[in-house]
């Protein structure tokens, strides 16, 4: 399987992104600089966590309009796996491929440490090597990662079950506890935890690598054929 | 040629952390009528052109400028000549 991490100005949880897939989930990755990208070439996207373009105007609004979106949007419409993460998963939200949008944190302090999650949904391609109802932990470093909706939305979200993970102590103020959520066709995941840091054992936590494993997994099940 | 001043503010029902703070701050130096503040942006675009800029500039609100999921804009053209 062949990853793109897509890396804006700004971006600065590229490489770890990139290391979490080639070194350690050992697939194909590249870093595609955000005006060069053929996404024709990849079977999954990766948008990074960071700052990309400063968090100008709103976090992720900037990259949101850029070069690229257009063949990201083609990418999520042909039902390819997309996963943001962090400034990525804002860059969904102000596309307007994830509902919703993120506001600084409720007590206005930049965040960073490890949460404890519940994973609330695993029939996705994003999380199906974890247990429903498992809890685990990643890291959170944001300051704008308390995600808001409207009672409407927040009730869609629970019907259709793209709830991925909650915190257990919403260390943020987001709406319903939400750490991160799938769109309605399940291909694309958002979330504010950093899995990628989180994907070695002698680093302290490998919790995050399941996820990386679920979408090599669904791919694998859909693309390969064992005769 | 125009000017346009635009000023973004977070929706009612969105809770403004900044805001409640600085209300604080004004009761602390004892400004005892204040019942609320909310916080915003404020933006100035010129246009090369008067015609179409409301059209123009609600265009760009939308889709770039503020966040219709959680902000409410308004705006003032003031023509330059």
């Amino acid at each position: 399987m062949k990853f793109a991490v897509i890396v804006f100005p700004g971006s600065n949880c590229d490489e770890d992104m990139y290391h979490a897939v080639s070194e350690v989930l050992q697939e194909e990755a590249e870093m595609v600089w955000f005006e060069e990208a053929d996404l024709d070439k990849y079977d999954g996207v990766l948008l990074p966590g960071g700052f990309s373009y400063g968090d100008y105007l709103r976090s992720g609004a900037v990259a949101s309009v850029s070069k690229v979106i257009a063949q990201v949007r083609e990418f999520i419409a042909a039902g390819k796996p997309v996963l943001g993460v962090c400034n990525g998963f804002q860059v969904l939200l102000e596309m307007g491929e994830l509902p919703g949008a993120m506001l600084k944190n409720r007590d206005l302090k930049f965040i960073c440490r490890e949460e404890s999650l519940t994973v609330e949904q695993t029939d996705t391609m994003f999380t199906s090597r974890y247990e429903e109802g498992e809890t685990i932990s990643l890291p959170v470093a944001h300051g704008e990662g308390n995600y808001y909706c409207d009672e409407a939305v927040l009730e869609k979200l629970r019907e259709n079950r793209q709830i991925a993970f909650t915190y257990k102590n919403n260390p943020n103020g987001s709406t319903g506890n939400i750490a991160g959520i799938t769109n309605e066709a399940g291909n694309v995941l958002g979330m504010m935890p950093h899995p990628e840091r989180a994907v070695e054992e002698l680093l302290g936590n490998d919790d995050g690598l399941r996820i990386f494993e679920s979408i090599l997994t669904h791919w694998r099940d859909v693309h390969v054929v064992n005769n | 040629m125009c000017k346009v001043n635009i000023y973004i503010t977070l929706k009612e029902a969105v809770l403004d952390p900044q805001g409640k703070v600085i209300s604080q701050s004004l009761k602390d130096l004892e400004y005892d009528g204040v019942r609320d503040v909310r916080t915003g942006k404020y933006l100035q675009v010129e246009l090369a052109d008067r015609e179409n800029a409301e059209k123009k500039i609600e265009d760009m609100c939308n889709r770039l400028l503020a966040n219709p999921v959680i902000e409410d804009y308004t705006y003032t053209i003031e023509e330059v000549v």
